[in-house]
């Protein structure tokens, strides 16, 4: 049985006299509370991207894998410690400042940023140092379009990347297991080519921020460790940036990094690697199976003595 | 005639039982899916680990009985050693297999290029006299003394295992040196024992 109750509130207690009267503005108003709403799911999803040639057709590591089985030592060094806690990341605002030899420093924010280039889909082979590797589906575009903004003066030869130092919110950060803030490199002609990029997505959404949110970078044919995640500066130098990792172990890890079955860890073999998901080990390309396309980038190098 | 013979043998089947307990974790993670995106890795590391816990488990025994006056660790010793080397053996299968898969060139290779697989295969190959001989007629066999300093032997395992350890981590050693911590409260006990025992028997001369 429907009880009928006697409405005491009058209209004109609901909507104010004022802008009841001024209905159009109120509408727009209320219209775009609503939009605002929805924003957060609209920014959630990024792609689809636009498909890339560069892409692999390799079947994409699962993304529970992806986002479960990390390296972000900011977060602590457990593998699954950075799913547990970089959850506490903030990621908004967050800008990228490109200084050093470039014409134009600057410093944008994420929106900007992402206005750049349109994202494309790189599927991409991603081979660990530690033996293991995983097909990610990133969402990003190429490096160079960041580069190009601050125009690299002539005397540039390095890119320097510095990641997001946030002690309240990173574990690791105050327990000193590395020399933060994680800083990598390029040598220049690297960061342009058009197979490294910077990331802000994976499988169509928002990088998610163990695997290095809001935006990283990705180069493909190196160990995983050369691509920063957080990235907050670029730096652009005419000298080889001294890496975190060549800090930590110098006879271990070198500037070069580049994915190599032919050169040991000392500590293992890069011969072969475990691809995540699978049972069984398989051998490990060299350049990761980009020698294609970057092969041309080091010839005359000794890839044993720059490793 | 044995009083606590039913109260030996429960603590024997407990723990015994509590022992297969981490295969049986690794076994039901396999099963269900539940070890992580890396699951063969997990499980060499697992087992790996638990043949260190049960070594430095086995050392404790003593001490236990000096400072608590406990016995029942004595009693279960054997048993808990055998169990360290049980891990190991698995520890080092998994390694052969799901690391290697028998390729024995790059098993031999990894073997004398990395020193913690050097390390860590030493350690087997000193565990395997211990365990070969931890059964009452080896005892006799060997002679009560010759046996127990072929025993001490456990102590460099301890350590060489611990090293192995160490050498495998990449940066963040704090979980190798809680190891190499306890390893040397437990050695250095012995150590104290023995200055303490040579003092006594000087003053006795």
């Amino acid at each position: 049985m429907r009880i009928l109750q006697k409405n005491h509130i009058v209209p004109s207690e609901i909507t104010s006299h004022a802008l009841y009267t001024r209905r159009r503005e109120f509408l727009r108003l209320s219209a775009g509370i609503a939009i605002a709403g929805f924003l957060p799911e609209a920014q959630a999803r990024l792609g689809p991207g636009k498909a890339s040639v560069f892409s692999t057709t390799e079947a994409p590591t699962s993304l529970k894998n992806v986002t479960s089985y990390n390296n972000f030592y900011e977060f602590g060094t457990n593998k699954e410690d950075p799913a547990e806690y970089a959850h506490t990341l903030r990621v908004k605002p967050w800008t990228v400042s490109i200084e050093g030899l470039v014409k134009k420093p600057k410093t944008m924010g994420m929106e900007e940023i992402l206005k750049l280039a349109p994202l494309e889909e790189r599927i991409y082979r991603l081979r660990c140092v530690e033996g293991w590797s995983m097909v990610i589906p990133w969402l990003g575009f190429p490096l160079v379009s960041l580069l190009k903004q601050v125009e690299p003066l002539g005397s540039a030869k390095y890119v320097e990347f510095i990641t997001a130092v946030q002690p309240d919110t990173m574990p690791g950060i105050r327990r000193g297991v590395l020399d933060w803030p994680y800083t990598e490199g390029l040598r220049l002609d690297e960061a342009l080519h058009p197979l490294t990029i910077m990331a802000a997505g994976l499988y169509g959404d928002v990088l998610p921020n163990q695997n290095g949110a809001p935006l990283r970078l990705v180069v493909p044919w190196k160990y995983g460790f050369k691509s920063g995640k957080s990235i907050v500066k670029i730096r652009l130098t005419d000298s080889q940036p001294r890496t975190t990792w060549m800090k930590s172990a110098p006879s271990e890890y070198g500037f070069y990094s580049n994915v190599n079955p032919t050169v040991d860890h000392p500590r293992w073999s890069q011969a072969t690697e475990r691809r995540i998901g699978e049972f069984f080990k398989r051998k490990t390309l060299p350049f990761n199976g980009y020698a294609d396309q970057v092969a041309q980038l080091y010839t005359g190098l000794d890839l044993r003595k720059y490793f | 005639m044995r009083p606590h013979g039913l109260k030996l043998n429960g603590l024997k089947l407990f723990v015994f039982t509590a022992s297969l307990a981490p295969l049986g974790w690794y076994a039901w993670g396999i099963q269900t899916d539940n070890l992580g995106a890396n699951p063969i890795e997990a499980v060499t590391r697992g087992l790996g680990t638990w043949a260190l816990n049960f070594l430095l488990i086995t050392l404790a025994a003593t001490p236990l009985r000096h400072y608590a006056g406990w016995t029942w660790p004595l009693i279960v010793r054997r048993m808990l050693g055998l169990f360290a080397f049980f891990y190991a053996s698995l520890h080092l299968t998994t390694y052969l297999w799901f690391d290697q898969f028998f390729d024995w060139l790059a098993i031999g290779k990894d073997i004398f290029k990395r020193p913690f697989i050097t390390v860590g295969m030493t350690t087997f190959l000193l565990l395997i006299p211990l365990a070969a001989t931890s059964n009452a007629r080896a005892i006799r066999k060997l002679g009560g003394r010759r046996w127990q300093q072929l025993h001490r032997m456990v102590y460099l395992c301890g350590a060489l295992a611990v090293l192995h350890y160490t050498w495998m981590v990449k940066a963040d050693i704090r979980k190798p040196l809680i190891y190499w911590v306890i390893l040397t409260a437990l050695l250095s006990t012995r150590m104290v024992w023995q200055i303490r025992k040579a003092q006594c028997q000087q003053f006795r001369k």
